[in-house]
Parts: structure tokens; sequence; C-alpha cells
């Protein structure tokens, strides 16, 4: 099986150290988190990590089991890339001077995107949304105009299937057991396995 | 955050008379609600409002004062093992705290239901460098099911119900409760104790899904040679009957691991024995040519697998475990029975067909036959000048009648113990599996012996782990459980030095190591005592000891270089077992 990147997204509590708890189940694996991302959900309580990272999927759906196991993780999912609507966040700071003299101010803008959040008279800041490779353009892009300081975010995700927490929340509420059991690989293979 | 929306919710529930006490009482008031009658521990400057309200308790908490936090939460680990209940534990904050990670993390491994309760320093020097302050959630989160900080006495009863449900309930596991001082001094509107029976996040028991168990039966029914391994989680779910039915309407041969011995009779007409590095020798060979391979609440530990590339590939592997995180984590599963085995063994049992194996079952027999003859018989029948480890555990069955509890340390002698001991009653083997701590045995005996009073405790210890917590015979002197302390003395660290022996060319690197006079040293704590190395003495010392009233310490001189067989050597597949050091 092939490494790929997964986005890992976990729906939990707002408790004080879930954060190092989560965490510690990758890096006990040594497993390199390449971005992390922490925020409210669209339910209020829940909390949401989103987390990139670079492995085969069999490892990633270990993962996710040992992540749910923990007492404040309500559910973990994990997707590829196609199965996501994902952006990241880029500041750029460059001298004005520089990009005043030297650039297409308006078509730099426009080709990337970028919108200007800061015009001072030392330094500019630029912003852009939008995948790694594309964030990664604009770096490009300014560096021969001296790129002063450079920022990216953690990325967020969207899971394209997902029909939202709220129902899942429900049925957390009630004591009978969950039915998040259904998930394996096994039943898809139903008839495969049990043709004897 | 939620746990103020439980608080919410338990005020909402009949208006009770609200009285004020400190967060220490609330402490020992959860423990009285929580069934708890022992507490294993160790006072200091950060507990010490809740040992002051101990005082007030000592009639309705018995608390044992250990000599070391480690010992505190091995004999938790042991009360926990043989009365089925948490072990509670209190240590102070700082080295207390970091004394009991050794045990949290074994009992993390073992699935051990612990709470402790470790005290804090003062709110408000949290993050300063205090005096004995050590960020202990964070040390212990890897090694803990669930810890939790509490700064402010009123979140205590919520937080300490939800401890006890979380420890116990699901696959059981240890759990830290961190109190700053403030929050134990610190007085509050007290309402009562409810227990918690319900986290929205947390599912202690998947669902059970019937098609898997219809499945599962299918495979079964159709199996020629099906081969059932049993791990803890039968005793953790307390389904050894249900068990034993299963096993019994299908007919099939069982082995145990290490955890999972005394569940079922060792002497029952289809347990053909333990798993394993050191286990016997046909459950291991025949793991690789059984066609259906039923795995009851056991984890697949690498100790039992051995190379898993090698393990069970021709099997069609039915795994029945209510942590679902297991499934598939070693070995690939055909089809996974999630939930609580007390309820899906009897679904199981009920769609299996009433069969026998006679032609399977005399194959584990003939292996039997064979390990008997090459490595079993001269262990337990030996003509040599120095005794061995297998006939002392030999001599004690016969006194036992299998009905003791029989804690073990690690190395040789847990192998030979684990391999020899006879059980009739479950909950009756009680070791160090996963973390193999040595230094367990003695501490977790003196748990074990409050946990279940009404059977013999018998720690078999090897020289070097009865070195690492010897300081718990100050315990026993001063409390007096009724311990009957076995050292099986090879002057040697005999399991490392059967590995240097076998695969580093006999390179001896520190594995030699000299010991006290034992008998000296257990008398200084009172506790009598005797030293043996003739086969002529030993029945006769062995009952001496049993018929002592009290604790008592036999050292037996073993065998200098006698090895552990058989054996599967690792990095090598469970077929591969040798029986002795010429097929290593």
């Amino acid at each position: 099986m092939n490494k790929q990147e997964y986005t890992i997204t976990i729906y939990t509590e707002n408790q004080v150290g879930l954060l190092n708890r989560i965490a510690i189940i990758f890096s006990r694996r040594k497993i390199n988190i390449e971005s992390l991302n922490t925020s409210p959900s669209e339910v209020d309580s829940v909390h949401r990590f989103t987390i990139v990272i670079n492995e085969t999927e069999d490892v990633v759906r270990k993962l996710c089991r040992q992540v749910e196991k923990q007492v404040e993780v309500l559910k973990a999912y994990y997707n590829t890339e196609e199965e996501i609507v994902w952006q990241e966040l880029a500041l750029y700071k460059v001298s004005t001077d520089a990009i005043a003299e030297k650039v297409k101010v308006e078509r730099l803008l426009r080709e990337f995107g970028a919108r200007a959040v800061v015009i001072r008279k030392d330094y500019t800041v630029f912003e852009t949304t939008g995948h790694r490779e594309e964030t990664d353009r604009l770096i490009k892009a300014l560096e021969p105009y001296g790129l002063i300081e450079f920022v990216r975010s953690a990325r967020v995700a969207i899971i394209k299937d997902s029909r939202g927490f709220h129902e899942r929340l429900k049925e957390f509420e009630y004591q009978e057991p969950g039915e998040e059991a259904i998930e394996n690989e096994y039943l898809s293979e139903n008839e495969k396995v049990f043709s004897m | 955050m939620e746990i103020l929306e439980i608080t919410k919710k338990q005020s909402k529930t009949e208006p009770k008379t609200v009285i004020s006490v400190s967060g220490s009482v609330a402490v020992l008031e959860a423990l009285l609600a929580e069934g708890v009658e022992t507490i294993f521990g160790y006072p200091g400057g950060a507990i010490m409002p809740i040992y002051d309200a101990l005082y007030d308790y000592h009639d309705r908490l018995r608390h044992i004062l250990v000599r070391h936090e480690q010992g505190a939460i091995h004999a938790a680990q042991g009360f926990a093992r043989t009365s089925g209940n948490a072990g509670v534990v209190f240590a102070t904050s700082g080295p207390g705290a970091t004394n009991l990670v050794t045990g949290l993390a074994d009992a993390m491994i073992d699935s051990t239901p612990v709470v402790c309760i470790t005290g804090q320093v003062f709110a408000h020097l949290l993050g300063t460098d205090a005096f004995q302050e050590t960020d202990v959630i964070n040390i212990t989160t890897p090694v803990t099911k669930w810890n939790y900080q509490v700064t402010d006495a009123t979140e205590i009863p919520a937080v300490l119900a939800k401890a006890f449900y979380i420890a116990k309930s699901g696959r059981p596991g240890p759990v830290v409760i961190d109190i700053t001082k403030n929050a134990q001094l610190q007085k509050f509107d007290y309402s009562g104790y409810e227990k918690c029976e319900h986290i929205r996040s947390y599912r202690p028991k998947p669902i059970v899904r019937k098609e898997y168990v219809e499945e599962a039966a299918k495979l079964i029914n159709a199996a020629e040679r099906p081969f059932v391994l049993f791990g803890q989680g039968v005793i953790l779910g307390r389904a050894e009957k249900e068990f034993k039915k299963f096993i019994e309407k299908a007919g099939i041969p069982s082995a145990w691991t290490i955890l999972g011995m005394s569940a079922i009779p060792t002497d029952h007409p289809l347990a053909v024995g333990m798993l394993g590095m050191h286990g016997n020798y046909g459950p291991n060979v025949l793991t690789n040519e059984c066609d259906v391979l039923i795995a009851v609440g056991m984890r697949f530990d690498d100790r039992v697998t051995g190379r898993l590339d090698k393990y069970a590939k021709q099997a069609k592997v039915i795994h029945l475990d209510i942590d679902p995180s297991e499934i598939d984590k070693n070995v690939k599963t055909t089809v996974p029975v999630w939930g609580d085995c007390k309820e899906t063994l009897p679904m199981l049992t009920e769609l299996v067909e009433q069969k026998v194996y006679p032609q399977w079952l005399q194959r584990f027999r003939d292996f039997r036959q064979k390990e008997e003859e090459k490595v079993i018989y001269d262990e337990l029948n030996p003509t040599g000048d120095v005794l061995t480890m297998g006939e002392v555990i030999k001599e004690l069955n016969e006194l036992t009648k299998g009905n003791a509890i029989i804690v073990t340390d690690v190395g040789q002698h847990q192998m030979v113990a684990c391999r020899y001991a006879k059980f009739n009653q479950t909950k009756s083997n009680i070791t160090s599996g996963g973390l193999g701590t040595m230094g367990y045995a003695l501490p977790a005996a003196i748990g074990a012996a409050y946990g279940d009073p009404t059977r013999a405790t018998i720690a078999i210890i090897g020289d070097g782990g009865f070195q690492m917590t010897l300081q718990e015979l100050g315990t026993i002197m001063q409390f007096k459980p009724d311990i009957k302390i076995i050292i099986l003395n090879n002057q040697f660290l005999g399991m490392v030095r059967q590995w240097q022996q076998l695969f580093h060319e006999k390179r001896y690197s520190f594995v030699d190591i000299t010991s006290p006079d034992f008998v000296q040293v257990a008398k200084g704590f009172g506790i009598p005592g005797k030293s043996i190395s003739k086969r002529e003495e030993l029945k006769k010392s062995l009952k001496e000891m049993m018929d002592n009233d009290g604790s008592y310490l036999l050292e037996v001189m073993v065998g200098k270089e006698n090895n552990v067989f058989p054996m599967v050597p690792q990095g090598r597949g469970v077929a591969e077992i040798v029986l002795c050091r010429e097929e290593v």
C-alpha cells in the first residue's frame, strides 16, 4: 500500500489536554503531522480537529480507531484529497518600495487571487487562500522582490459527502451503543468472504 | 465544560439536602459511594488535606500504607485483578505521582481498572516550578485511559464518578485524577454523589452486530479444525461461564494467553495449554494448521504471534473484542465480532452446532506427548542434584489443589509458573503480562490478598525482581496480609541470561546478580522464612510455608543455568517453536 495524503477530521469535546492526547497517538508511532487545525464545528460545544498526514490507508484507519478510543473523542473520519474541499491561507510580507517599483501589483493580485491586507510605507502584506501549490506559486513570484516574511495556516477541510454532525450528536447523547461499528471493510466484501 | 453539564443534570434530580463540605471529604464520600473499602497510598505535602479527612474515615475506609508509590499502584492492580473492582491509589504530587508511572503503564497495557488520586500544588502555583510540582497530567497521558486535573472542588463529585465509570467500563484501564491542594481544602455546597452512567463522547461497548455473529457461527460450523484462543477479556467481561458453554457446545480446543489463564480450569478437557513464546508446543504449532481461528478477548500480542507474516495465514480469523481498535490491529480478521463477550458469546453459542473434533483434539494431545517427553517430564521430575523451578510448581500444585491465587513477577520463574501451575478458579493468575514489570509480584500480591481474602495468595518471584520492590515487606509487616512468598533463586537474571546464552554466544553481560540473605531480610521485617536447596526438603518446606499462620518467605535455590523451553525465538513463526537448546 502506498503512502498518500490523508485528511483526518475529528469531532471532540472541548477539553484541556485533548490536543496532547490526540497528538501523542501520532508521535508514538513516529508519524509526522503535516498540518493541524483546531476549530469550533457546526455544533455548539463540539470541537473539530483537522489533521493532515502522509501515510498508508491501513495505518490511517488504525490511527483513527486509536483516536476514537479516547474518551473525549466523538468521531474520527479520514479522507483522501478527492473526498474533501480544502483551503489553506497564506500571508506574505514584502517591501512596499520593491513592489511598487518592480512589479505590476495589479497583475500579481489578479493572477494569484491575492488581496492586499495592509499597505504601509515600509511593507505590504498580501493574502491568498487556496491549495498548497497555489500559495507556493505566489512565493515564487514574490521571492525576487525580497519576501520578508511568509506564513501559511493549517489546512481546513470540509468533507464532501458529510451531512454534518447534528444528527450524529443526537445519537451520541443516547445511552445505547452507537452505530459507528458499522464502518469496517469487511462489510463491503461481505459476499466474497462468505461464499462458502 | 461537559462536567459542568453533568453537574447541572445532577442538581436537577430530586432536591437534596445541601451541606458544605471540603473537596477532600467529597473525595472520600465518592469512594464510599463507589463501594471502595481499601485504598493503597502514601501521604505527602500536596495530598495532606485528603489524608486529614481520611483520619475521620478510618472506620469506613481501610488505608494500606505502602513503602513506595509504585508498590501502591501494583497493589491496586493486584486488588483489581482478584476482586474485579477498581483498585484505588492515593499519592502526593511530584515524586509521588511520577512513581506511579510504571504501574499506570502496566495497568494500561493489561487493561486493569485503577483509579489514582494524586495531590497537586495549589492552582495558583501551577507552572511555577513549585516544590514537588510536576506536570502529572501530561506525564500520565500516554499511560492512562483518562486523566483530569481538578482545580475547583465543585467538580470533584462528577469527576470522580466519571473516573470510576471510565476505569471500570468497556475495556478497563487506569485513570488519574490530579487534585490541586486548594480544591482539596475548598468548601463547597455538596448535594450528594451520583454515579456516572453515560458520557456522550465515550462508547464503552460497541454495538453488537448480529450479522457478524451469524457469519462467525457459519464459519465455525463449517470448520474442520477450529481453534479458540482466549485472553483476559473473558475474565474482565466476567464471561467465564459463557465462554465455557461456548467451547463445550462447539467442542473446540482452546488455548489461553498468559492473562487469560484461569478463566477456565487448567485441566478442562478442551484446554490445550498456553500460547506464546514460552507457551505449549501444540497450541503454537497448530495455530498454523487450524482452519478457523477464534480469538476471544485477546489482542494478538507479539509474544503470542511471533512473526506476523508466518502467523495463521491459512486460517479464517474470527475476533471477538470489546475494543474496536484491536480488530485488524495486528492480525487481519475475517469476521470481527465487536462487543462485550458476555453478550456475544451466548449469541454465538446458540448458533453453533454441537460438535466434537476427536481427531483434531488428538493432534494437540500428540504434541502434548512430545512436549511431555522432551521438556515437561524432566522439568517436573528431575534427577540431577539441583532443583528445577518446575518441580517447585508441581509440588505447590499438590498443596493448593488449584485453588490459590498465584502472583508472579517477570522472567523465567513467571514462564515456568504459568506453564505448570494448576487453576480451578478464575482470577487466579496475577502477573504483569504486557509490560513485563519486574518488581510487580510482591506489591501485587499484597493487593491480591486484599482483593480476595478467602483464598491463599502465593507470590512467586525471582531473585532479581524481588530486589526491585522488597521494601513492600514493610507493608506486609505492618498490615499483616497473609502472603506466601516463594523466591526461585537461580542467582542470575535468568531470562536475559538465557537469551545471552542462546543468541549472544553466552556473553553473560551483567546478568550475574548477587542477593542478600533473603531469609535474614524477611526476618528483619518480622516475616519467618527458610532457604532450601535440596529436593528432600522441598515438599516439607512448602507445606510448612502454607501451614504457617501469616506471611512466610521460602527461598528455593534452583539450577543456575536452566532454560525455559519450548521457545519461539524472536523473529520466527509460531510453528518454528523449539523444544531444546540444540534446536535453536
